[in-house]
């Protein structure tokens, strides 16, 4: 599918991609395969683009003479099907304990939403999300794929200190607390996996356009992951998709 | 070594910023005024990642353990070493045990303490720029042991490029338009082209709150690319500059964007400064 492209200057040394204003998974591919192309075209220069829903920013680290003339040379950059079908995408299992300990508000979260519990965590395990991007904190995913039964307005005041590894739900998204953090999601649980460490490199291990499926652990599953991943011998593993 | 005696209200160790990560939601950091930043790291033939002390609004008090040579840039702090006051955007010759000490600062926000070679506190993630949770503190604290490489003959440099004292005068913030600026009204327009707008309280690393509201009913955006410098419109109407400790996508719509000699201008205001948008084509 071709998607209508606006390019512009953003700042001195930056300039925006937008596509149409929607969060689509198809249109994720040609975002990622575009931000592929770029990032192979200024491999040996210090060039970071970070990609949104409907964006890519290039930030170049280094004086661009003219910005227009750069922008021609993005413009002119073709991509095409082969492009679209060598995108390599990871399928990540997350163990969440949904635990009334570590899922705090959902109680609450049944409660609005005239749902089990049981039917709540069955629900937002079942399905598969993707990575559209991550941002917000580093380490923050940001997720697509929320069953629309499980969509619930943001708290109306934050909560000053969600733990890291909290799983929430905020409007049409869930996401994990990559560290401790002020958050205004119903927090239905907890995982035991790091989702920042910045002590290693890459520092977080995820990458937009990756799926990701949540898995129900117990309570002592999850003290046993837990000293696991204290330890250092624990390692996700992605299943590699076509 | 550099003896933190006293750490100032709010010191950090900075470099130019973390590249390469932003992908993962890192933010970049650094310094937030280059300009003072490079301007000392030129004078003592610095490399581009030599790290400085950014000191924001009461300067610090340490000791140097060692003879190295110095440049104070920024904001003024009235600096002291050993209790004689020393010349700002100057080499200054340090012996060992010399106590340097700033106080509150008299013109402009943020000074900084830069050092031949630079500090060489850990790098992670390719920088030394203080951030938590990448750098387990976000700030310097009492009794810190800061590495430098000792330099005992006297740096000599031939530099004659004077220090653009505008940097700290100035209230003139020259932005370009940006991605949503077009979805404002015309009486908004007017509004950020004309009105002198004030800091608020709400001003820091990561962000500066601007004053008084624009009154606004554009709606927040998909989440998007920010940098330091985007001037984001809140539903509510709050104007907010981003700054280098930035989140890297935000939802509010991006309505300017500040040019890099304008992110330097703003590092240097604080509460209750003013100041005036001056839109380039």
């Amino acid at each position: 599918m071709e998607y209508e492209l606006k390019f512009s200057p953003y700042s001195e040394h930056s300039i925006l991609i937008e596509w149409p204003s929607v969060m689509d998974k198809n249109m994720l591919k040609s975002i990622l395969s575009y931000k592929k192309i770029i990032q192979n075209l200024y491999i040996k220069q210090k060039v970071e683009l970070i990609n949104t829903y409907n964006s890519i920013l290039i930030i170049y680290n280094f004086t661009i003479d003219n910005i227009n003339d750069e922008i021609l040379k993005l413009k002119s950059l073709k991509y095409n099907k082969t492009n679209l079908e060598n995108l390599k995408s990871r399928l990540w299992k997350i163990p969440v304990c949904y635990d009334d300990e570590f899922g705090l508000d959902l109680e609450e979260f049944s409660l609005q939403k005239e749902l089990s519990k049981a039917e709540i965590i069955q629900r937002h395990s079942a399905a598969i999300y993707t990575i559209f991007f991550i941002g917000f904190l580093p380490g923050f995913l940001y997720l697509g794929g929320l069953d629309n039964k499980l969509h619930l307005d943001r708290k109306s005041a934050p909560n000053l200190d969600v733990k890291k590894g909290a799983v929430g739900i905020g409007g049409n998204q869930t996401g994990i607390y990559p560290q401790n953090s002020p958050g205004g999601w119903h927090i239905i649980g907890k995982t035991p996996v790091d989702f920042f460490n910045p002590k290693t490199n890459p520092p977080c291990v995820f990458n937009a356009g990756d799926q990701l499926k949540f898995y129900p652990i117990s309570k002592s599953e999850f003290l046993d992951l837990e000293q696991d991943v204290k330890r250092g011998c624990f390692q996700l593993k992605p299943l590699q998709n076509a | 070594m550099l003896k933190v005696l006293q750490p100032g209200f709010f010191s950090t160790i900075q470099d130019y910023g973390r590249f390469g990560y932003r992908d993962h939601g890192v933010p970049v950091s650094g310094v937030i005024d280059l300009y003072s930043a490079q301007f000392a790291n030129a004078l003592l033939g610095n490399t581009n990642d030599a790290a400085l002390i950014e000191m924001t609004m009461v300067g610090g008090k340490f000791q140097f353990l060692e003879p190295t040579t110095i440049v104070v840039s920024g904001a003024f702090m009235n600096p002291k070493l050993n209790d004689m006051p020393i010349e700002q955007h100057k080499l200054i010759h340090i012996h060992s045990n010399d106590v340097l000490h700033f106080a509150q600062v008299k013109q402009g926000f943020r000074t900084y303490l830069a050092i031949k070679g630079g500090f060489k506190s850990d790098v992670l993630l390719g920088s030394r720029s203080q951030y938590n949770p990448v750098t387990s503190n976000n700030t310097i604290h009492k009794g810190e042991l800061v590495p430098y490489q000792s330099f005992s003959s006297l740096h000599v440099s031939n530099s004659k490029v004077k220090f653009d004292n505008s940097i700290l005068k100035s209230n003139i913030l020259d932005v370009f338009k940006g991605p949503e600026f077009d979805r404002l009204s015309e009486k908004q327009k007017q509004q950020l082209e004309n009105d002198e707008f004030k800091v608020s309280k709400y001003n820091n690393r990561m962000a500066y709150q601007l004053e008084p509201m624009v009154e606004n009913d554009i709606k927040p955006i998909l989440s998007a690319p920010v940098l330091p410098g985007t001037v984001q419109l809140t539903p509510n109407g709050n104007l907010i500059v981003l700054t280098r400790d930035c989140q890297t996508t935000g939802g509010y719509p991006r309505v300017l964007q500040l040019m890099e000699s304008a992110i330097n201008m703003l590092a240097q205001k604080t509460t209750g400064n003013t100041l005036k948008f001056r839109l380039k084509e």
